[in-house]
């Protein structure tokens, strides 16, 4: 480890094992899989589609349960969706049928809370996302990535300590990713929280990423572990160094290679 | 405990709720909402100078071809009957309406509480379905001479047709809208601690709703024509029974008045689920 760093564990997978049962028979969707995520810490979960990333994930937002192992927030086994803990999902999954302040205030309703108490709050997030003055448009008015920055607003809007991203901007197209990606940055700084990011982009995950999992697939397990060292803020221009193609290539190497589980320094 | 509607779900979203979500089955909704708009003067003049041609049309064509009264009478006729027999009228056409409301008020409540508990589980959806089809292809005026018999010719009898009429409609149609379950949206509401309850307040309703209202709009609409024909067959008011008395004596002007005053609640009934749907329903569009 090269920072050796001495943060205390924010959330824990142990051993996750899941089969779904389907018409067609057993699924084998994740075997035997383990990481911890510190506190404040950016990881991304790497891997081809269909490798079971998005079963780790809502298996670590409570959303369904796992056949074996189990998901530590803290000191809590998440079984259920916990307050702490806040999802985005892929696309903006926003509903039609509101308009985008009624949007992010949902997750409010849903808790039997006033939006009006938090709304300075909501406000702020909305000025910060560049969505100040299309609070009354419906998503269908509003482009891809604004959906997503409304989405991301709606989850940072109730405080969560743990933000769980599930692809987010994997139907947007590159220049609007970038933007994204910076957004996710300057959040992730400025508000101190765990992030666990899903991405079958090698770059945007070596971008973002304090650490990168790269799962294989079929069933899904851990197959390596990188540390990303480039210094914060990282800058666009990051991705077109050689040092950052270099680490793109060896991550590269090792999806194609498979390989078992191993811990690698790089930069 | 963790949702067991998710429990055996893959996390896929491969559009199958979206496309689902495309067709709307019965009749597409936007093909119902999306009437075309009327915006201009010209545009308004042009529907009334074209709606005065046709009448007026009819009014000469039965001049010129002497048509008799008893197979078409003359549309001035008709008008003038709609007025100067409106008082006579005007207690029948409360008595349809008042069947026609309650009949759909109680039908469409127990077709959508049905719809909803159906839904929970797809085994009782399969029990249940063929008898509802059953019921939606069955002209339910069929029954009005057996509940003639058993209620008498008063309201009754008319108003459990029209209840029989529209709950299946409104079941129907309101079931698939709560069988549009989209995953995505569902994990959405759990994620923030949604309870089942306000999962179906919320997310499932909201989502049905579009559907619900294509079932409300048919429904009524099925509810006029079994009030009508349940009026024809037996009873001893309302504008059914009119339309026989009038049939009857040959009392065309007023028979087509009846017809007229029919055609209003018919497109009455149109208008308000139009407008309603374009309140709840315009994001499906």
């Amino acid at each position: 480890m090269r920072n050796g760093d001495a943060r205390a564990t924010k959330l824990s997978v142990e051993g996750a094992t899941k089969y779904y049962q389907t018409k067609t028979g057993q699924v084998h969707a994740l075997e035997d899989y383990t990481m911890q995520v510190k506190v404040g810490e950016l990881v991304c979960v790497l891997g081809p589609s269909g490798c079971g990333k998005s079963t780790l994930l809502w298996s670590m937002a409570g959303l369904h349960g796992l056949t074996r192992g189990k998901v530590m927030l803290d000191k809590q086994s998440i079984v259920k969706p916990h307050p702490q803990i806040a999802m985005v999902f892929q696309e903006a999954n926003l509903l039609p049928w509101r308009n985008l302040i009624r949007n992010i205030e949902l997750p409010f309703e849903l808790k039997n809370l006033s939006p009006s108490k938090y709304r300075a709050r909501i406000d702020a997030l909305l000025k910060k996302v560049g969505l100040a003055g299309f609070e009354n448009k419906y998503p269908r008015e509003l482009s891809g990535g604004m959906q997503q920055r409304a989405s991301i607003v709606r989850s940072l809007a109730v405080d969560p300590s743990v933000l769980l991203m599930d692809e987010p901007f994997g139907a947007l197209d590159a220049f609007t990713r970038d933007e994204m990606n910076l957004l996710i940055q300057q959040i992730w700084m400025e508000t101190g929280k765990t992030i666990v990011f899903i991405t079958h982009n090698i770059a945007e995950a070596i971008f973002l990423a304090d650490r990168i999992f790269v799962m294989s697939p079929r069933p899904g397990r851990l197959s390596r572990t990188f540390e990303i060292g480039f210094p914060r803020p990282r800058q666009l221009s990051l991705n077109t160094t050689p040092a950052f193609i270099e680490v793109v290539s060896e991550i590269k190497g090792s999806i194609e290679h498979g390989g078992g589980h191993q811990a690698v320094d790089v930069v | 405990m963790a949702d067991n509607l998710l429990q055996d779900k893959i996390p896929t979203f491969d559009k199958k709720g979206d496309q689902q979500a495309g067709n709307v089955s019965l009749s597409n909704w936007s093909a119902l909402t999306s009437g075309p708009g009327v915006r201009t003067w010209f545009e308004i003049i042009a529907i009334a100078l074209v709606a005065v041609a046709v009448i007026g049309g009819i009014e000469l064509w039965i001049y010129f071809f002497k048509v008799p009264q008893y197979i078409f009478p003359r549309p001035l006729l008709i008008g003038q009957s709609m007025i100067e027999d409106f008082p006579v009228l005007w207690p029948h056409i409360i008595v349809t309406v008042k069947e026609l409301v309650s009949g759909f008020a109680i039908g469409a409540t127990i077709g959508m509480v049905l719809a909803a508990l159906i839904t929970q589980s797809p085994f009782a959806e399969k029990i249940v379905t063929p008898y509802v089809v059953l019921l939606v292809c069955t002209p339910m005026i069929a029954l009005v001479p057996l509940l003639i018999l058993r209620f008498g010719f008063g309201s009754e009898p008319r108003i459990i047709a029209v209840t029989l009429a529209v709950y299946p409609m409104v079941m129907i149609n309101s079931a698939t809208g709560f069988r549009r379950v989209d995953l995505a949206k569902i994990a959405l509401a759990r994620s923030f601690g949604a309870s089942t309850f306000q999962t179906y307040w919320k997310i499932r309703i909201p989502m049905a709703m579009p559907m619900i209202i294509v079932g409300l709009m048919v429904g009524s609409i099925f509810g006029l024509l079994t009030a009508t024909g349940a009026e024809l067959v037996g009873g001893k008011d309302g504008l059914g029974n009119r339309l026989s008395y009038y049939s009857s004596l040959i009392q065309m002007p007023q028979f087509f008045a009846c017809i007229v005053f029919l055609a209003l609640i018919g497109n009455l009934i149109y208008v308000t689920f139009f407008l309603i749907g374009k309140k709840w329903a315009s994001w499906e569009a």
